[in-house]
Formats: structure tokens, C-alpha cells, sequence
């Protein structure tokens, strides 16, 4: 081996040592934030504790209110949060990765849209309750990315297709939602409209209980693809050259991000650009353009529950605001933003 | 080679009287549609109407019987607000898909309507604008700065504005906005009441002042539109070409920049943030006029009115007894569209 050859091997093994750490940091920065957020979370209320009341109630030597303050009623919604925000985190990554577009969410491409229109038409005109306008939302989102994907076949699937034809379907889901919005007794569809925003409104174990469940189903399903989608990341030729079934990866993971989408959606309703902004978040993070799943599941964990806490605490009393206004308020503008800078490296499409 | 050269020659005439031909069965196609949407939307409706009786109520401003009165007060408003509002639409979207060379381009997917709509909102819910006059420059901000932001987001970047850079990033601002203007609505069941009707796009209990109000508005935009058709034809041959040719290209952006704005600021305040109407029309128009600007721009501002108007007519009957708005009707019809169009292997190229 030559001088220069192994002077390049070294370089290498530096850059690739220091990315990893610089995620390491990343990740623990991410796990602390995430701690810290959840302790304010379960012991500030209308009921506070005190950090030493907290830390004896999680040892197991709480008094009856402050067990029942936190394992009753505050850790479920933080944990509905969490996991909720991993959802959306992860579909994000895995569409902005998938499109090769970094503006590309379910969000922006129908995918939410077709959850909310079908939840809206649950409430408004089947009189659904929670349980069952979740199932028709997470149906719906199904139903409207199959679309979408057949619609954008032109032998095989291309990045940019699939993300007009989404627009285009996130505008008709926009006029149907319209429609039943302007059908409905003022007052449901007042209802409805709070479910459009997007809100935690549960704090029992029994609903957040499902929703773990299925994401304990799609996580192995993401880590299983996540080898295959960074060699998709050197482009389709490249990947297939790797051994990658390029089209099929390609499908599965879309199923799997829709699938996350639809169930962050039936569990909260479409919160306002979780999934949007927390891929390029872990990017920034990270310093580099490449799939960061871990990091923008962990963004997408932090923000929801960050959001939801300020949803709870922000007016005075005992008014709860959706979190779906927090994540928006704060969202849009920061999403012009990454708009901007996101286009000026080139990346834009 | 004499007879290449003359053979050459009898082509170029045959295809130019070919595309005359065209142009002319296009603006008789056209105006054909204008005159059934026009009759359409005055004797079409709940109230069963004869056609004659309503075609004369038009013109008799003296009657007092309950139909005439009707057609007079309820259904030709929606026929004016229809026509300015379609042919305001109509003329913005080709101006914009000449400008930025998209075809997916349009008033509503680029975002521009939604920023009108938050920014009238806001003039509202805020600073306690109530009138017409005050709010429509407003709307006129609203959309300045929504088009900018997604112009200057789309074109930044080095193949410049590209159709899915320019449609994402519309959307993406047409989200946030949409979600801005959420916020002045939860918990305010009242206003609410009234967005969810105006969101959806309609032509039904609009003010017919404000549109008389923005008429000089949407006037002056279609001036500025015809000045910069030429600038335009010049820009489709690429920025580069149209320098060449002499053409001014900051100046003829700025112009038809401000045309747009006023148009969709315009449109958005009498009718609503409508979509699809800019985007469906221009293609139609093109199909028969060829690459020529000026004849796009007439072409599509006459079938933005009729597809408007026909949109409410068909609104009136296709869910009795109750009625289907405007923006959900153009909505169902532009949608399909879209997509055909982005499946056509031209969709890069204009």
C-alpha cells in the first residue's frame, strides 16, 4: 500500500470517527433534553411536586395524589406524546430520505390530509368516537398513498411524480375536508376543527397502549429496511449494483412511513410539521445529508412532548390548547426558514 | 433546393393559416362556454325559473316579482363575482406558469391565495378591519409576500425554480399559513362559522361592492398582463435568449409580479382561496393558441370566467335541494386534471 493510499484510509477512519461521535453527542443531548422535559412534564399542574416529591413517587414511595398525578394522569399523555412525536419523526426522515427530497412529508403530499379527511367524515357524519375515527384515519391514510402510488406509476415510481401527485391529492383531501366542514352543524364541526389542529386529549393508559403496540410492530420493520435505504441514498444505480432491490425497497418504505404517519395521525390528528421539520432538524444536528433516523425519531419524540407541555401550561388557568397550535405557531415560521436554506445548498429537489 | 426552399415556404403558410384556423374555433369554443355558463348562471338555481322570464328579469331593473327579484339581486352578483373572479384567476395563472416556466404553476397551489386569505384574516380578526376598502390591500399584501417567499424559496438553488421545487415549496407555505390562520380560529366558534364557508371557495353571499370595489384592481393587473405578454414570449425561450432579444428582465418580472399580485389579491377577496382555476385554464388555452402570450392571456381570462360560472351552475343542481360551492366543484374537475398533466411526459418542458 502506498504512502498516500494509507494517508487517505487515515482520513477516512478520522471523518468516520469523529461523525460518530459527534452523534453520540447528539443522541445524549437529545436522551437528556427528552428526561429533562418529561420531569417538568409529570410534576408541573395544577397539582405540582416538588423534583424530591418526584423522584420518591417514581422510586415506588409516592403519597396516593402524587401517584395518581403522575402514573394516572401525566405520564400516560407525555408517553401518548412521545410516542406519537417518534411517529411522525420517523415517517418524515423516511419520506424526505425515500423522495430524495428534504421538503418532502406527509404533511405536504396528502398522506395526512387523506387520515383527516376520512377522521373528519367519521365524526361528522358517522358520529365515531375516538376509537373508531382513529381506525378510519389510519385507514384513510392508507387508502389515499395507494392512490397516490398507483397514480404516480409510470413504470416505476420517480421521486418528483409521486410528490406532485401527492400535492395534488393533499388539495382535493383539502376541498373534501372543506365540504363536510361546511355540511355540519356549526358546533360538531367546531369539534371537528380541533381534531383538524391536532391535540393530545388523552391521559389513560388503555389509549396509549395501542398505539405502542404498532409502533412496536414498525420499528423492526424500519431498522430491518434502514440498510437498504443508505444505499438507495447513492442513487438507484448504485444501490442496485449493492444488491438492493431498488423499486421493492422503495415501496416497502413508503408503506412503512405511510403506516407511521397514519398512526401518529389517528392517535393526535394531523400535528401541525412534526414530520416536516424533524428530519432536517437531525440533519442539521448531525452535519450530514444522510438518513438519520435515530436522531430524527428522537427530534420528533422532543418536540411533541416539549409542544404538548407548553399546549398544557401556556394560558393561565386551567385552559389546555391544542398542541397542534404550539407545533404550528412555532412550525411555519421555522419552516420558511428551512425552506429557504434548505434550496440555497442545492438540495431543494 | 429552389423547391426545398418553396416546399419550406408553403409549409410554414400552411401551418401558420392551420394555427390561425385553430385560434379561431379555440375563441369560438370559448365564447360558445362564456354564453352557456352566462345563461347558466342566471336561469339555473333552486327557484325553478323559466329561461325567457329570466333572461328578461336581467334587463327589467324595475320588477318586483319574486323572481325576477331573485335572479336580479341573488343570482347575477354571483355572475359578476364569477366572471372577474375566473377571468382574474385565469389571466394570474398563465402570467405565472409563463413567468416561472412551471407548468403546475397557479394561484392556489403557489400559495399566493392562502397568503391573501391569512393576511385578510389577520386584518380582521386583529386589527378590526370591517370594510371591503379596508382589507382588500391586505389581501393585496398577502399575496405580494406569499409570492415572493415562494419564488424567492423555488428559484434559489442551482437548476432554479423546477416544477416539484416551486409546487413544494407553495404548498409548504400554503400549509403554514393555512396553519397561522388556525390559530385565530380555535375556540372562536363564530368566526369559524364564517371561514368554513369562504375557505372552500364560493360565489354565494359575496358583497357585490368589493368586487366593484377591486374591479379597477383586477383591471389594471390585465393591463400590466397584456404589457408583459411580450416580455413573456421572450421568456419562454429561456433567460437567456430573451436578454438577447432585448428584453428587460427585472423590469418585465416586476411587471407581471405586480399583475399577479393584484389579480390573486383581487380574486381571493371577492371569491375566496380558489384553486386549480389558474392551473386547468392556461393549458386549455394553449392547446389552441400556440406559444403566443397575448392570445393565452384573452384566451385564458374569458375561459377562467366560464369555468368559474359553470363550476357554480353545476354547484346549484348536482346535490339537490342543497348546493355545492364553487371551489369544491373546480376542485373535483381540477384535481384529475393535475394529475393527467403531471403524468404526460411533457410536464418539464414550457
Amino acid at each position: 500500500m502506498s504512502a498516500a493510499a494509507v494517508e487517505t484510509a487515515d482520513v477516512v477512519a478520522r471523518v468516520r470517527r469523529a461523525r460518530r461521535r459527534r452523534a453520540t453527542v447528539v443522541l445524549s443531548v437529545l436522551v437528556a433534553l427528552l428526561v429533562v422535559v418529561a420531569a417538568a412534564s409529570v410534576s408541573v399542574g395544577s397539582y405540582s411536586l416538588t423534583l424530591p416529591d418526584l423522584l420518591a413517587t417514581l422510586a415506588g414511595r409516592g403519597s396516593r395524589a402524587d401517584n395518581l398525578a403522575v402514573f394516572g394522569l401525566r405520564l400516560p399523555r407525555f408517553a401518548l406524546a412521545v410516542l406519537v412525536g417518534v411517529a411522525f419523526g420517523l415517517s418524515g426522515a423516511l419520506f424526505q430520505n425515500l423522495l430524495r427530497n428534504p421538503l418532502a412529508s406527509p404533511d405536504i403530499i396528502g398522506v395526512s390530509g387523506g387520515a383527516s379527511a376520512a377522521a373528519i367524515a367519521g365524526i361528522l357524519l358517522l358520529g365515531l368516537g375516538s376509537v373508531g375515527t382513529s381506525l378510519l384515519a389510519f385507514a384513510g391514510a392508507l387508502a389515499v398513498a395507494t392512490a397516490i402510488y398507483l397514480l404516480a406509476w409510470r413504470g416505476g415510481v420517480l421521486g418528483y411524480r409521486f410528490v406532485l401527485v401527492g400535492i395534488a391529492t393533499a388539495f382535493l383531501m383539502q376541498a373534501v375536508i372543506g365540504y363536510l366542514l361546511t355540511r355540519a352543524e356549526i358546533r360538531e364541526a367546531s369539534g371537528a376543527f380541533v381534531w383538524l389542529v391536532g391535540s393530545i386529549s388523552s391521559t389513560r393508559w388503555q389509549d396509549v397502549a395501542p398505539v405502542a403496540v404498532a409502533l412496536a410492530v414498525l420499528l423492526p420493520a424500519v431498522i430491518a429496511l434502514s440498510r437498504s435505504l443508505t444505499a438507495l441514498d447513492l442513487g438507484d444505480d448504485a444501490a442496485s449494483g449493492l444488491g438492493v432491490r431498488v423499486e421493492r425497497t422503495r415501496a416497502l418504505g413508503i408503506l412503512v412511513a405511510v403506516a407511521l404517519a397514519a398512526l401518529g395521525t389517528a392517535a393526535a390528528g394531523p400535528v401541525a410539521f412534526v414530520a416536516f421539520v424533524s428530519g432536517p432538524i437531525a440533519r442539521r444536528l448531525l452535519r450530514t445529508g444522510a438518513a438519520a433516523l435515530p436522531v430524527s425519531a428522537l427530534v420528533g419524540a422532543l418536540v411533541m412532548g416539549a409542544a404538548d407541555f407548553v399546549a398544557q401550561h401556556l394560558l393561565p388557568g386551567d385552559v389546555v390548547l391544542p398542541v397542534g397550535i404550539v407545533t404550528g405557531a412555532v412550525g411555519a415560521p421555522y419552516l420558511l426558514y428551512l425552506l429557504a436554506t434548505a434550496n440555497r445548498t442545492g438540495r431543494g429537489a | 433546393m429552389t423547391g426545398t426552399l418553396e416546399r419550406g415556404g408553403r409549409l410554414t403558410e400552411g401551418s401558420r393559416t392551420g394555427r390561425r384556423r385553430r385560434l379561431v374555433v379555440g375563441f369560438a369554443i370559448t365564447l360558445l362556454a362564456l354564453a352557456v355558463a352566462l345563461v347558466g348562471s342566471v336561469a339555473v338555481g333552486a327557484r325553478d325559473v323559466p329561461l325567457v322570464d329570466a333572461l328578461v328579469a336581467v334587463f327589467s331593473p324595475g320588477a318586483t316579482d319574486a323572481d325576477s327579484v331573485a335572479v336580479r339581486d341573488l343570482r347575477l352578483p354571483r355572475l359578476v363575482i364569477g366572471l372577474v373572479a375566473g377571468a382574474a384567476l385565469g389571466i394570474a395563472g398563465a402570467l405565472m406558469q409563463g413567468l416561472t416556466r412551471n407548468p403546475l404553476a397557479d394561484p392556489g397551489l403557489l400559495g399566493v391565495n392562502a397568503g391573501a386569505s391569512f393576511f385578510v384574516a389577520g386584518a380582521i380578526t386583529w386589527f378590526g378591519v370591517t370594510t371591503a376598502s379596508g382589507f382588500v390591500w391586505f389581501a393585496f399584501a398577502g399575496s405580494a409576500v406569499a409570492a415572493v417567499v415562494v419564488y424567492g424559496i423555488g428559484a434559489i438553488g442551482r437548476e432554479g425554480a423546477t416544477p416539484v421545487k416551486l409546487a413544494l415549496a407553495g404548498t409548504a407555505v400554503t400549509a403554514a399559513f393555512t396553519s397561522l390562520l388556525t390559530i385565530t380560529l380555535v375556540g372562536d366558534v363564530e368566526t369559524l362559522d364564517r371561514y368554513r364557508f369562504w375557505a372552500v371557495g364560493s360565489l354565494v353571499g359575496r358583497d357585490l361592492d368589493t368586487t366593484l370595489l377591486l374591479l379597477p384592481f383586477v383591471a389594471a393587473g390585465a393591463l400590466l398582463a397584456i404589457g408583459g405578454a411580450r416580455a413573456l414570449d421572450a421568456i419562454a425561450l429561456g433567460d437567456d435568449v430573451a436578454r438577447g432579444l432585448g428584453t428587460n428582465l427585472p423590469l418585465a418580472r416586476a411587471v407581471v409580479g405586480l399583475a399577479v399580485v393584484l389579480l390573486c389579491g383581487s380574486a381571493t377577496a371577492m371569491a375566496g382561496p380558489l384553486a386549480f382555476v389558474g392551473l386547468v385554464v392556461p393549458h386549455v388555452a394553449r392547446r389552441f393558441t400556440g406559444p403566443d402570450y397575448r392570445a393565452i392571456l384573452v384566451l385564458s381570462a374569458l375561459l377562467g370566467g366560464a369555468l368559474l360560472l359553470l363550476a357554480d351552475t353545476i354547484g346549484r343542481v348536482i346535490v339537490l335541494p342543497g348546493e355545492l360551492e364553487a371551489g369544491l366543484v373546480v376542485a373535483a374537475i381540477g384535481a384529475p386534471l393535475m394529475i393527467a398533466i403531471i403524468r404526460s411526459p411533457r410536464l418539464a418542458r414550457l
